[in-house]
């Protein structure tokens, strides 16, 4: 018995994967929990491990060659010599790339927007979903008829889907229900994937897309007004944008990492979507400083960053102020009960966000270890889902370069990003006097559907008064 | 304001009972009706009640004594043809379909053919491929005939007493496996419009149109739907010509997913009609193909497990419902 091993969904998000290496051979015999290959997905370099045993008998992606999930990637076989030709052919037929089919929400209409899952941070607009695998090549349901022979009853002779694989015509397909609701949405349909048969887009998608905050709609020009709805920024095109005409002067094209198109996807979404305003202030960090001094002093071994301090201290604020720790769902205000804070790290590839959970329960040293360990592995592009996903708000440090001043990009579904520029040395107004004294200035950007101006001011009032006397992070 | 708890085919008799008394016109006829109080036992009682000149017992020949109703019709008389079963109307099917559906329209109005002609029609138990067929599109496909098939005792009782009134050929299918329901009912008088579905379980997910046995059947299913976390609509058209399309649109829009369940065949069933008249006018409202539940495409058998297999059943149903909620 011979069977097609598919590129598997590693996580809720992957839509293609990448064989890095091969870590068998053909001929080899594996077993179950033996890794066969390292696949990299949009966010790390993950482990697939088997699930049956056999004899490898055929490899049917290079390493390097970027397939959608549920393409056949290899042939496993009880033995290790039987014939394998029917199911070379198999493969052959499921071959170029068969459209990936993330799932979108698997919510019933009636329960809304379906906004029961936790938030996939950064990349993302769709929610993920628990499905893994593809659904399996035979009609499910002739497994389950009642009784025997005339298949008749169900719809799978005659009207209903194929195959799951989309025809690969290019057309996208969609459910007229599905196409109604995205028009009333203002929805931009053409660029999503379907959750039904042969990649059909239904009503669930359409949901999935409007929970996950999907760009709407643009106008087909250029220079055309932006749907109602979308932020007032130049329109972005879905597509790619057309290269501009005359004699170019000499370039190289680059191919985009999976990382960088999700950035780039996620990026414009927020952009277009979450209504952005800014709020900053300049803080005092004389004490913030001299208290990170004489934790070193009492506890030499353990190295914690300014940046630590300043995760648990907005960790403080947002208890404060907990219209900053919330998330804009169509149609309700979703509150935090808990503060899990992203911190942003750059890697090779690009920005990823790894997520300290539960910072109110958690001190300096431990958030300091975490985050260093969180760090380390985003740079072995070794993290996990769990590790990246979720998050309550963001903080995002460009203090270590010398930038003075700059605004993040909130990373939906959140409601909020806090920039921290660098520690900058210049005089400052103590009394009458003019001395010289340490500041950074903070920014806040905010989904202006959650937080309203004051509350924003009042958030950045509290953070910096809790960074001007640290001991208020006692209180 | 007091009910009654009485049997399906009990209420079918009180039907006719009450309209023969209302309106002297009406008479009924058919094989056994009379002296042995009917095949079913459907007219318990009316010869007594009755006399012989309008409780009238034939002789086995659906063609003559249909050919002789509607010739009663056409002089004055309202007459209600029994057959023991709708197979047998297919002996008289020239009759029906030649005769009574027609002489209003070829004698320019001057003969309308008011008759019913009713009697238990589809599978029974065991009853085999000539006395199990489905004759329910084969009638609504004329026109000049209206077709009704009740599924509670309640829609019975009234519908019949509509088509009694009505002034057209109607032909009433009821179905053997009902006759022996009990269903409270209203002790005064009521009729059921010819014309109008009813929603008879409200639901959020997908649209079952199911008419006679298979209505009751998912009526009795609701618990294996729930355990599947399936939230049902079931639409009974209760009529199947003239089709109640708006109660069925407004049902589409609100679940956005049909699965159409019929007892008959599936080429030319009722169920193909009315997935046509849904996908005319619901089209913007689906979010998946309409799925159609139906017999097998064989004769159905006398050996009791492959008259079940050849059936529809309640997993079938939710097998199908499963399918337009994209969740197979």
């Amino acid at each position: 018995m011979a069977m097609l091993l598919s590129m598997p969904s590693l996580s809720p998000t992957m839509e293609t994967g990448v064989i890095t290496t091969w870590r068998k051979s053909v001929g080899d015999h594996i077993d179950v929990g033996e890794v066969l290959a390292e696949i990299e997905t949009d966010k790390a370099v993950m482990d697939y491990e088997m699930a049956d045993e056999g004899f490898i008998r055929a490899f049917l992606v290079e390493p390097g060659q970027e397939v959608p999930v549920g393409t056949p990637i290899a042939i496993l076989s009880e033995t290790a010599d039987e014939d394998i030709s029917e199911t070379e052919q198999q493969a052959k037929s499921q071959a170029p790339a068969a459209a990936p089919q993330p799932k979108a929400q698997d919510q019933p209409p009636a329960a809304g927007n379906g906004s029961g899952q936790p938030p996939a941070a950064p990349a993302a607009p769709q929610q993920p979903a628990p499905a893994p695998a593809q659904p399996p090549a035979t009609p499910p349901q002739q497994a389950q008829q009642a009784a025997a022979p005339p298949q008749a009853q169900q719809a799978p002779a005659p009207s209903a889907a194929p195959a799951p694989a989309a025809p690969g015509d290019g057309r996208v397909r969609i459910s007229p229900f599905a196409r109604k609701l995205a028009e009333q949405q203002g929805l931009n349909w053409q660029s999503l994937q379907g959750s039904g048969p042969g990649g059909r887009i239904v009503a669930r998608d359409i949901e999935g897309a409007i929970a996950g905050g999907a760009p709407p709609a643009q106008a087909p020009a250029p220079q055309a007004q932006p749907a109602s709805g979308a932020a007032p920024q130049a329109p972005a095109p879905a597509r790619a944008a057309q290269p501009p005409s005359g004699p170019l002067p000499p370039f190289e094209d680059l191919p985009l990492s999976m990382m960088r198109k999700v950035i780039a996807r996620t990026m414009t979404q927020s952009k277009q979507t979450v209504p952005h305003f800014q709020t900053s202030r300049k803080v005092r960090v004389e004490a913030f400083l001299e208290l990170r001094e004489q934790l070193k002093a009492q506890f030499p071994d353990v190295r914690i960053s300014i940046n630590d301090m300043l995760i648990k201290a907005c960790a403080v604020a947002l208890r404060k102020h907990p219209v900053i720790n919330s998330q804009f769902l169509d149609d309700r205000i979703r509150r935090f009960n808990t503060v899990d804070v992203a911190v942003a790290v750059n890697t090779d590839d690009g920005l990823i966000t790894p997520v300290v959970r539960n910072v109110e329960q958690k001190g300096f040293a431990q958030i300091a270890t975490e985050v260093r360990a969180l760090a380390e592995k985003a740079r072995e592009r070794k993290l996990t889902p769990e590790e990246y996903q979720g998050g309550t708000f963001t903080i995002s440090n460009m203090g270590m370069f010398g930038v003075t001043e700059f605004n993040a990009i909130i990373n939906p579904p959140q409601a909020a990003i806090l920039a921290v520029a660098g520690v900058m040395r210049e005089p400052v107004v103590q009394g009458d006097d003019i001395v010289p004294g340490q500041t950074m200035m903070i920014t806040l950007s905010s989904d202006h559907r959650v937080i309203d101006g004051v509350a924003a001011a009042e958030f950045l009032a509290t953070l910096s008064s809790i960074i001007e006397t640290p001991l208020a992070m006692l209180m | 304001m007091g009910t009654q708890t009485i049997f399906f085919r009990e209420a079918l008799n009180q039907a006719m009972v009450e309209e023969m008394e209302r309106d002297p016109a009406v008479f009924l006829m058919g094989e056994e009706v009379g002296q042995y109080n009917g095949a079913y036992k459907v007219s318990l009682n009316m010869l007594d009640r009755f006399g012989p000149r309008r409780v009238v017992d034939t002789p086995i020949s659906e063609n003559g004594f249909t050919g002789i109703a509607i010739g009663a019709a056409m002089t004055g008389l309202r007459p209600i043809v029994e057959f023991m079963s709708f197979n047998f109307a297919l002996v008289a099917f020239d009759q029906i379909v030649s005769n009574a559906a027609k002489t209003l329209y070829m004698s320019g109005g001057q003969f309308p053919i008011p008759m019913v002609l009713r009697g238990p029609g589809g599978p029974a138990a065991q009853v085999a491929a000539q006395h199990s067929n489905v004759v329910d599109s084969l009638f609504a496909y004329f026109p000049g005939l209206k077709v009704v098939s009740p599924s509670t005792a309640y829609d019975a009782k009234g519908l019949l007493k509509s088509a009694i009134r009505d002034n057209n050929p109607v032909v009433f299918i009821e179905n053997e496996m009902l006759y022996g329901l009990k269903e409270e009912l209203p002790e005064e008088e009521y009729t059921v419009p010819i014309g109008e579905a009813e929603v008879k379980v409200q639901g959020s997910d997908v649209t079952v149109i199911a008419y006679s046995r298979m209505a009751h059947m998912i009526q009795g299913a609701l618990e294996e739907f729930a355990k599947e976390n399936i939230s049902v609509e079931l639409v009974d058209p209760r009529t199947i010509r003239p089709l109640d399309v708006d109660t069925i649109a407004a049902s589409v829009a609100k679940t956005h997913r049909v699965v159409i369940l019929e007892e008959g065949h599936r080429f030319c069933g009722v169920g193909a009609q009315i997935a046509d008249d849904i996908y005319s006018r619901c089209f913007d409202d689906l979010d998946a193909p309409i799925v159609r539940v139906t017999h097998t495409d064989n004769p159905l058998p006398y050996a009791k497990n492959i008259e079940a297999a050849s059936l529809p059943s309640p997993a079938q149903v939710i097998q199908a419902a499963k399918q337009v909620l994209y969740r197979l």
